[in-house]
């Protein structure tokens, strides 16, 4: 990290508009690699993963002698989950520190925020943040590798559906996360006929969400029960269900897939079913799965180094930083336009977030069943079939 | 300040002119632009709470509103920028003007809280309203046209917000000069008093409440054609506290001050990025500091140690 | 009936929590007038504190009373370092002190204590009481009786003992507390710490129901402040009651009409109040001093 800190030491000087400060030549010095991510903030629980991956791997390429022999150098800026800031700092890392790549935007809003940018500037932009409109339509230097909100929407009403449950109350958070998981599930509810019979939300730090829940408990039409949220809230919600003694299936979206979530809701949590990238499965995969390999090596790497439990959005980064190393390998060089070709190009690569098949049309690569649905079983997580 | 009012304009419109020569690359152009935007809402923040004595937590909640009302009605209604431009800022001072009254008359904490739940109402309303603002993921912004010229790069807006800030630090040099804004400071000194005095108090602390809101909402909507993206976190608490902290550490009732407290307080997370992590707690302990070394703020407090120093010598 | 039973136990649950939260800014409000914006981060401290405690092999009996401990010693710290070097400070200027402080506490826990959500087990297992046709838990009743018991034993701190009358009579006029021979310095050390104290130990009651996290104490400080203004500022039995009232408004609102503008609730409420009460609903009424 010397280098980053070094380069901040000098936006220190240079910040009282001391001229002094000359970009980094190019030529052949290392490669740069940008990132803006929501380190600190509401929307930490991104970014805190994410960064941690990118050093991680980062790191590692370094230590096996670089890439194309030419040394890795990350510059990162923490944006707090402010869309105006990733715009400033995006400007930072395009105009000042010009690099060659521009991984993240942890939120939707920051990543929209930073795609004119990008744009303008002709940067490949590999975006970690889950909205639609980010590839949709698709944009010319703009890549994501996270599933979308609407795809792990999906794969809860299919579930859902082959079980018979049609009449759904949706309870979402009232954070960016949750807001934009309430939109998703109303737009796709009809496509697998399901009705959201009542459409209730909590606010993120609540100390109690049984009224809520007491409403839904009480409307006989309602069949199960969503819960889109993140963090401490859908473990508040799932205890607080477990208190009233509602007995309707529980779904959670991959907001809660995490170790911190058993721990938080304890016993309330089983039988819960949620959508993940097999992140949290390693083990339980079949032996002939694709992605066994790939998600047990990331899982023993990371965990070694953070000493912490894995979590989805670190796994995104993952497939964002190899998917750029890949491209930069086929394309032979670092070239930006050719790099971007080659990411285009990516077919059948194996990904945290699932098998990525990019083309010109589709800028994100995967489909709905990259999400696998888990069940929360003796206090782990299952593969549910 | 003892500076000659034309000086100090004239050392501002020097500094303009010249900046943008000497910055290396469009990065420092954009940090520029950013410094002048903050710097007129901090000039017209500190009208309402340097000179007049009447705190607001609740001053992004405006910023939101100019930013929306120039992103919703440029790109789904196709409005003109200038007319959503002015459409935000009627916006704006109808909605102070609508609250002023109430609000004004309470004192101390109790207008802080009203101010900040003010802020904080508007900007749950601008989270919530998914179907018209985007929620929180946000919403593009077109760029703003005038009479078949667009206004888009870095070069173009920071003529404009230099432009803006000459104006608005000139408006504000001759308000507190004037008849009107004695009156502001002497409800600062005592309302009692002032209004003995004859002074109509409530009608004067409603004009400026509804002046800063007008001057905020304009540069919310420049914030959102500048961005050309606008999010709710224009419009939150924290911002709305960053605003007032510009006014505070630059100087209370010192309009030099509020262009100084911007220019700071938008470089420092430029020089604190790359901390790790640390930057929430360098600029917590920055506030913390100025604050009890320098209790009126850096322009106000520096003055004064130098008029004592004078007096000593002479 | 059973629904609105059970709107009031979640009313009652949240608003014990705000009581707390309110508590603390009265104490402090009234010692200085100073609103002291980093309160909400007390109340983090102290569940971080416990939950990092108990992870550490520390039993919970124990790990709750440290917790609380460490809490009270971060106050008088916050006193000393930042609110005293101030002195007379105007509103503006402490409040930005107060802000900076935050900003402090929750960038040092988030580098040392980390950003996840850490659990809390509960302090008398998790198996739910029926009454009246709704349930309750037991930590929310361990809460309840908790708030109950500090109110009274604050109620018994500033009516009978002398350190609670140098503080209360602080509060009335500073200056003639000092003639007559009340250590004001003193008085605004303890009411840090107190407030402190207080709460932590909402944070410790709180944190096996939510878990706690380094960003948990802004939305706690927040209510706490509008449960105090709410009740009017400086007076406990005020900020009790605001804190309730917040509480059951929320938790009714969510129950009888929507949820989808509950977070926005209490800040129109404030509003409503202060149009027509500028002092709050028990606030003493003052006159400005020419």
């Amino acid at each position: 990290m010397s280098i980053t800190r070094r380069n901040s030491l000098g936006a220190a000087l240079a910040a009282g508009f001391a001229v002094a400060m000359a970009g980094p030549a190019a030529a052949q010095g290392p490669v740069r690699i940008g990132a803006v991510l929501s380190v600190t903030g509401p929307a930490s629980f991104l970014g805190d993963p994410e960064l941690k991956t990118l050093q991680l791997y980062i790191d590692q390429v370094n230590a096996q002698g670089g890439l194309l022999g030419r040394k890795l150098v990350l510059v990162h800026y923490d944006d707090g989950g402010e869309a105006g800031k990733a715009n400033g700092f995006t400007k930072r890392l395009l105009d000042n520190d010009h690099v060659d790549v521009i991984i993240g935007g942890s939120t939707t809003g920051s990543t929209m925020a930073m795609i004119p940018l990008v744009d303008r500037a002709q940067v490949p932009f590999i975006s970690l943040a889950g909205g639609v409109e980010i590839v949709e339509p698709v944009k010319k230097w703009v890549f994501k590798t996270p599933y979308t909100d609407r795809m792990a929407a999906e794969r809860v009403f299919a579930d859902m559906k082959q079980r018979g449950l049609t009449k759904v109350a949706l309870l979402s958070e009232t954070s960016g996360f949750g807001i934009s998981g309430r939109k998703q599930s109303k737009l796709v509810a009809a496509k697998y006929g399901i009705t959201l019979v009542a459409d209730e939300t909590y606010g993120p730090k609540d100390t109690d969400v049984t009224a809520q829940l007491t409403k839904i408990k009480s409307n006989p039409a309602v069949q199960a029960l969503f819960v889109f949220g993140f963090g401490q809230g859908p473990a508040l919600v799932t205890k607080n269900y477990a208190q009233l003694g509602m007995k309707m299936p529980l779904y959670q979206s991959h907001g809660v897939a995490s170790e911190g979530f058993i721990k938080l809701a304890g016993a309330a949590a089983e039988g819960v079913r949620l959508p993940s990238a097999p992140l949290l499965i390693a083990d339980k995969l079949p032996a002939g799965d694709p992605q066994k390999k790939v998600v047990e090596d990331y899982v023993t790497a990371y965990t070694t180094k953070y000493h912490e439990p894995v979590s989805g959005f670190g796994g995104d980064t993952y497939t964002a930083f190899e998917i750029w190393v890949d491209a930069v390998k086929r394309a032979g060089s670092f070239d930006k336009a050719k790099v971007r070709d080659a990411i285009e190009q990516t077919k059948g690569f194996v990904g945290i977030s699932g098998i990525v098949n990019m083309s010109p049309t589709d800028h994100m690569g995967l489909d709905v069943s990259a999400a696998r649905l888990l069940e929360i079983h003796n206090g782990t997580w299952t593969l549910v079939k | 300040m003892a500076l000659p009012r034309s000086f100090g304009l004239g050392a501002l419109l020097v500094v303009l002119a010249v900046l943008p020569a000497i910055l290396p690359n469009d990065f420092y152009l954009d940090v520029a632009i950013r410094m002048a935007i903050n710097a007129v809402v901090v000039i017209g923040l500190n009208l309402l709470i340097g000179y007049t004595g009447q705190i607001s937590l609740g001053h992004a909640g405006f910023l939101g509103i100019g930013a929306y009302a120039s992103a919703i009605l440029t790109a789904n209604y196709g409005w003109p920028s200038a007319a959503a431009m002015l459409a935000g800022a009627i916006g704006s001072g109808g909605l102070a003007l609508l609250v002023a009254r109430p609000i004004l008359r309470l004192k101390g904490h109790y207008l802080a809280m009203a101010t900040l739940g003010l802020g904080i109402i508007i900007s749950i309303v601008l989270v919530n309203e998914v179907a018209l603002t985007g929620g929180p993921d946000g919403m593009s912004v077109p760029n703003f046209s005038l009479f078949g010229f667009e206004i888009a790069s870095e070069q173009a807006w920071y003529w404009v917000v230099a432009v803006l800030l000459l104006g608005t630090t000139w408006l504000a040099l001759n308000l507190i000069d004037s008849p009107a804004g004695r009156a502001l400071q002497a409800i600062h000194g005592s309302e009692i008093a002032a209004r003995v005095a004859g002074i109509d108090t409530t009608a004067a602390k409603v004009r400026i409440f509804v002046l800063s809101a007008v001057l905020t909402s304009i540069m919310g909507s420049v914030t959102a054609h500048y961005l050309a993206f606008v999010t709710p976190t224009l419009s939150d608490f924290f911002h709305s506290i960053a605003l007032v902290t510009m006014v505070v550490i630059g100087g209370m009732a010192s309009i030099y001050g509020s262009l100084l407290g911007a220019v700071l307080l938008t470089a420092l997370p430029q020089v604190l990025a790359g901390l790790e992590g640390g930057e929430t707690v360098v600029f917590g302990l920055i506030l913390i500091v100025t604050m009890i070394f320098l209790p009126r703020g850096l322009v106000p407090s520096l003055a004064l140690r130098r008029l004592a120093l004078r007096r000593r010598r002479a | 009936m059973s629904e609105f039973v059970q709107f009031m136990f979640s009313g009652v649950t949240s608003g014990a929590i705000y009581a707390l939260a309110a508590l603390g800014f009265a104490l402090i409000y009234n010692a200085s007038n100073v609103i002291n914006f980093a309160q909400g981060e007390f109340i983090m401290l102290g569940g971080m504190a416990a939950a990092f405690f108990n992870a550490h092999g520390v039993p919970l009996m124990l790990a709750v009373p440290l917790a609380i401990a460490v809490t009270a010693i971060a106050g008088l710290l916050v006193e000393k370092l930042a609110i005293e070097p101030a002195k007379n400070a105007d509103v503006t200027t402490l409040i930005i002190i107060t802000i900076g402080v935050s900003l402090v506490m929750r960038g040092l826990v988030q580098i040392f204590l980390g950003k996840n959500t850490r659990p809390l087990p509960s302090f008398s297992g998790d198996a739910p009481f029926s009454a009246l046709g709704a349930t309750i838990l037991p930590q929310s009743l361990w809460i309840l009786a908790t708030t109950l018991a500090t109110v009274a034993a604050l109620a018994w701190y500033f009516g009978r003992t002398r350190a609670g009358k140098a503080m209360l009579a602080t509060s009335y006029n500073r200056l003639a507390a000092q003639l007559v021979g009340v250590n004001t310095r003193a008085v605004l050390l303890a009411s840090f710490g107190l407030a402190a104290a207080l709460g932590a130990l909402g944070g410790v009651l709180v944190a096996p129901i939510t878990g706690a996290s380094y960003d948990s104490g802004i939305m706690l400080g927040m209510k706490g402040f509008v449960a105090a203004t709410l009740g009017g500022l400086g007076s406990g039995m005020g900020a009790v009651a605001g804190g309730l009232l917040l509480g059951i408004v929320e938790a009714m609102t969510a129950g009888y009409l929507s949820s989808s503008y509950k977070d926005a609730l209490p800040f129109v409420l404030i509003l409503l109040v202060l149009f027509f009460l500028p002092n709050g609903l028990f606030g003493a009424k003052t006159t400005e001093r020419v």
